[in-house]
């Protein structure tokens, strides 16, 4: 492997999240203001803007999407916190890691679904209440689902989240020493969660705000999981710009992009706010710290207020899992009964050509482009490495471009780019697309561990000859199997989530669980929704499973690989 | 594989090679073209038993002519139009990615007014002889759009009302009596929000029953009727709403979630566009066994359901021979059993063969579905124009909950 060719993959990696993203911008903005080359509009206009104006919902769904986004946020930063602070380093903290991080395969629709039919007045709450304590043999008239402030939308965001971000502090805690600064703040009296607040939290935040970030905008501009809780009278932006996009007339498009433009603006808002949330609560919390108090009162009421938190966000994706597995093989299953009158595998049996199909599809979009990116993002990690340079900072955020610009908003653009390029839907397309969603997960999950690998491995490995090729390939890279192959499941069960760039990319023939899934949750059918949920959550499953069998299998004879999480 | 790998090379290149469209009136050229493609039809995919009834006209295609039927499962017809919408952008011509639509309505007056769709075909297709043009007017007038051949009907739907007789002992069967039985039993009815498709058919079965003049109906809206139609819509819907389910702060999205509100016992009075979906889904274990339908007194408004083949399709041939296929009286009937789709025919089966006339005999209608004389008239559709700007108008009206 030479430098020079070696040089060329940061530019590369770069090139392929940023092009699509701004060309598909480009295509969104275009029509934004009247701009749709072959449909006869080529002149400049404010009038996609004054539609959208003049549709009476459009406050009420920005300001939806800005509460329940920014709340949602808020809601999984703090219990994610609230976890780590006061339970890291106990027993309890490895069970929680351990029963939150196959909660991450979830995929967002199947977790809603699944919390919709916990939650409803004809769902699993009141039936295990009904009639002997509420006195109801129909269902009671009442708002749990889709209420118009939103917050059966923002428990179906938190719950699926908080996994995403206990996990992502978790890698960073390896990388700043988290273990080591903890034990050194209790030596000086400091109880277990604010000495964790002061002494850890700081030094995490920089790798932690990214991913809070790509969780904000993900909370804003969600549309699966909106459209199975959230509220219709109207709809949060995103779901709204959807229909618009879907209308039979045509011309909707304009306003659905116009529509776009603004959800980017709200999400633009959204960070810098946070950005300057994050000035303030430094500043303040710069003098709040040197006050030293030690705060052992706190850690027995949060240590009970994170267990309690954990169980009610482990417990509700696990019980609304529950649910839909018995709805894919119940029969008839009416209110108030808790269990269904009788069961029949008809539904897997039919639809089993279609599941196997799909995942194979499924497969041969994932496979090749987490390939490509692991194999991009090892050669970006190692020129980074053989060059003596580290990640500079300006650099992540264009790893997080595809992250933080809404999917709304710059796919449609995309999609007709690869049309007038003449590109059809095809499998190498979709999966040429997937690339971009998966690279900045790989990364994220790979760089940290790439980075924090003891070099004194390479210098004895030189020592004894060795070029760095040999290095990479007998010493580095045996030795980060398990966070190579983390990061290979990672990508897999992105790629595996896709919907709408798999939907519009793929001009509907290429046919994935995903796709399926979702055209399947428009009939609102919940035994056909379990089935392809559960199948939706079992391949990432699958692969995280080998991600952790593997190493374990392989170093078995070998304590100092043994998993140190 | 190698043949695979070339074969998958040739039909890379011969998308792109410039290919006349097939000419319906010579029929067995079509099928001769037909042999061996492979067609894909765009349909909605929210309803497993129609997908599995798909699938199998799929079998029996390849069966009987060579040609292999790919259902692309849409959430929404929408999403296929504007499919060909950006290709026609993008200048694809030929070799589109989309042979067949399911469409009717608003759809069809999009693609046809802008020039969108290839033909006219359905006229020349060997089994158009045995649909009913004169029993079922709709299937050759789409929201009172002639057809002209553009589009080829496979089935009848008509809007009947469910109701839980375990609940509701006597159905309320006019506009006032489902007032009063809302007003008494509030939280128990509720409709799909529109701009959706069954949403406005209930908004149009409103209209006819509050005496709208149907003549009015059938021609484009104009600004000075308008008001005098819609008035009476708003002051009906402004007394029911505050009685409906989540007292019109919520509505379900769609058809398969009204059906399942009914199914949870949230509601006690729905409806469907298929006379024969509550009989299907008891048979199917999934809506309980005392579920009964009716029809509002004065009829319900039916309407036909089209397949069309996009301007630029590239298998026009194959999707042809589906759409034949689809008029089959073997096929038609099935379509019509509810242990499959419970969908009504198209064709006019008392001068069908005395075979053929013995499918449709012999079809156990289900305990929940009317006979074919108790559905009463089926009503016109209005033109499309009407629902456009009252679905805006209800938008504009209720889609923000004060």
């Amino acid at each position: 492997m030479r430098q020079g060719r070696l040089g060329t993959a940061p530019l590369l990696l770069l090139a392929l999240l940023v092009v699509p993203v701004l060309a598909g911008l480009a295509g969104t903005l275009g029509p934004a203001f009247g701009l749709m080359p072959g449909s006869g509009r080529s002149a400049l206009t404010l009038e996609p803007w004054r539609r959208l104006a003049a549709w009476p919902g459009l406050w009420p769904a920005a300001r939806l999407s800005l509460v329940t986004g920014i709340g949602a946020t808020a809601l999984s930063l703090a219990i994610t916190l609230l976890l780590v602070a006061s339970l890291q380093g106990t027993g309890a903290f490895r069970l929680v890691a351990r029963s939150l991080s196959p909660l991450l395969s979830v995929p967002h629709a199947a977790a809603a679904m699944g919390l919709a039919f916990l939650i409803a007045p004809s769902g699993w709450i009141a039936r295990a209440l009904s009639p002997w304590a509420t006195g109801w043999v129909v269902p009671p008239d009442l708002l749990t689902l889709r209420d118009p402030g939103g917050f059966a939308l923002m428990a179906g965001l938190v719950v699926k989240e908080v996994p995403f971000l206990v996990l992502m502090v978790l890698a960073a805690l390896a990388q700043a020493q988290g273990t080591a600064r903890a034990t050194l703040a209790s030596t000086l009296g400091y109880g277990h969660a604010m000495g964790w607040v002061k002494a850890v939290l700081p030094a995490i935040w920089r790798q932690t705000r990214l991913p809070v970030m790509a969780v904000l905008v993900y909370s804003m501009t969600s549309v699966d999981v909106a459209m199975i809780l959230g509220p219709v009278l109207p709809p949060p932006l995103s779901v709204q710009v959807v229909v618009w996009m879907n209308h039979a007339d045509p011309g909707y498009r304009l306003q659905a992009a116009a529509g776009a433009v603004l959800q980017l603006g709200l999400v633009l808002a959204a960070l810098m706010a946070m950005v300057g949330v994050e000035r303030v609560v430094g500043w303040c919390g710069r003098r709040w710290v040197v006050q030293g108090g030690r705060g052992l009162w706190l850690d027995r009421p949060l240590r009970v207020a994170a267990i309690g938190a954990a169980g009610l966000v482990a417990g509700s994706i696990g019980l609304g899992l529950l649910a839909m597995a018995l709805w894919s093989v119940a029969q008839l299953w009416p209110f108030p009964a808790m269990l269904p009158q009788g069961y029949s595998p008809q539904v897997w049996i039919g639809q089993a050509g279609i599941l196997l199909q799909g995942a194979a599809t499924t497969l041969l979009i994932g496979v090749p482009a987490t390939t490509l990116a692991v194999a991009l993002t090892i050669a970006a990690l190692q020129h980074e490495a053989t060059r003596g340079l580290t990640g500079a900072g300006h650099l992540l955020w264009l790893l997080y471009l595809p992250l933080l610009v809404p999917q709304v908003a710059f796919l449609p653009g995309l999609q007709w780019l690869t049309l007038a390029a003449g590109w059809h839907g095809s499998v190498p397309l979709v999966a040429a697309v997937h690339v971009v969603f998966v690279l900045p997960y790989v990364f994220l999950s790979l760089a940290g561990p790439w980075r924090s690998w003891d070099k004194r491995a390479a210098l004895v490995a030189a020592s004894l000859g060795a070029g760095p090729v040999r290095i990479l390939w007998q010493v580095r890279l045996p030795m980060l199997l398990r966070p190579v192959l983390t990061a290979v499941a990672v990508g897999l069960a992105v790629s595996f989530g896709q919907y709408l760039p798999t939907l519009l990319t793929g001009g509907g023939r290429v046919s994935t669980i995903t796709t399926e899934a979702v055209a399947l949750a428009s009939g609102a059918n919940r035994r056909i929704g379990g089935a392809y949920g559960l199948m939706q959550m079992l391949l990432p499953l699958m692969v995280f499973a080998l991600a952790h069998w593997i190493p374990a299998i392989l170093f078995r004879h070998r304590r100092g690989m043994a998993e140190t999480a | 594989m190698r043949l695979m790998l070339s074969s998958a090379l040739f039909s890379l290149f011969a998308s792109g090679a410039a290919l006349a469209q097939p000419d319906p009136a010579n029929w067995p050229a079509v099928l001769a073209e037909a042999q061996g493609q492979t067609v894909y039809w765009n349909a909605w995919g929210g309803d497993p038993r129609i997908n599995a009834f798909i699938a199998h006209v799929g079998d029996e295609a390849q069966a009987r002519y060579g040609v292999t039927l790919q259902q692309v499962k849409l959430a929404s017809t929408a999403d296929a139009v504007s499919r060909v919408v950006a290709e026609k952008a993008a200048g694809i011509d030929q070799g589109g990615a989309v042979d067949l639509i399911w469409i009717n309505g608003e759809n069809f007056a999009t693609m046809q007014g802008a020039g969108l769709l290839y033909g006219p075909f359905a006229t020349a297709l060997p089994n158009w002889s045995l649909v009913d043009l004169a029993g079922k007017p709709a299937v050759a007038n789409d929201f009172t759009l002639p057809t002209g051949g553009m589009e080829s009907p496979w089935a009848m739907a008509q809007l009947v009302f469910e109701y839980d007789s375990a609940r509701v002992a006597s159905p309320p069967r006019d506009l006032a009596a489902l007032a009063a039985w809302a007003a008494a039993n509030p939280g128990r009815f509720t409709y799909p929000q529109p701009p959706d498709y069954l949403g406005t058919t209930f908004l149009k079965q409103v209209l006819l029953g509050l005496g709208t003049d149907p003549a009015v109906l059938q021609k484009p809206v104009d600004d000075a009727n308008y008001v005098a139609v819609a008035d009476p819509l708003w002051a009906w819907l402004d007394g029911l709403h505050p009685d409906l389910w989540r007292s019109g702060q919520a509505f379900p999205a769609n058809e398969p979630e009204l059906g399942q509100l009914l199914a949870d016992a949230e509601i006690d009075i729905g409806f469907a566009f298929n006379p024969g979906r509550a009989s299907a889904a008891i048979a199917a274990g999934e809506l309980v066994d005392t579920v009964r339908t009716f029809v509002p007194d004065g009829g319900s408004i039916g309407n036909a359901s089209f397949v069309a083949i996009p301007y630029n399709a590239a298998h026009a041939a194959g999707a042809m021979v589906i759409a034949d296929l689809l008029l089959d009286p073997a096929i038609q009937a099935m379509a019509q059993d509810p242990a499959v789709m419970g969908f009504q025919t198209v064709l006019d089966v008392a001068h069908l063969p005395a075979a053929d006339k013995a499918r449709f005999a012999a079809l156990n209608l289900g305990v929940a579905t009317l006979p074919p004389e108790a559905l009463g008239p089926a009503l016109l559709e209005p033109h499309p124009s009407w629902m456009v700007r009252i679905a805006e108008d209800w938008v504009k009206r209720y889609s923000v909950a004060e």
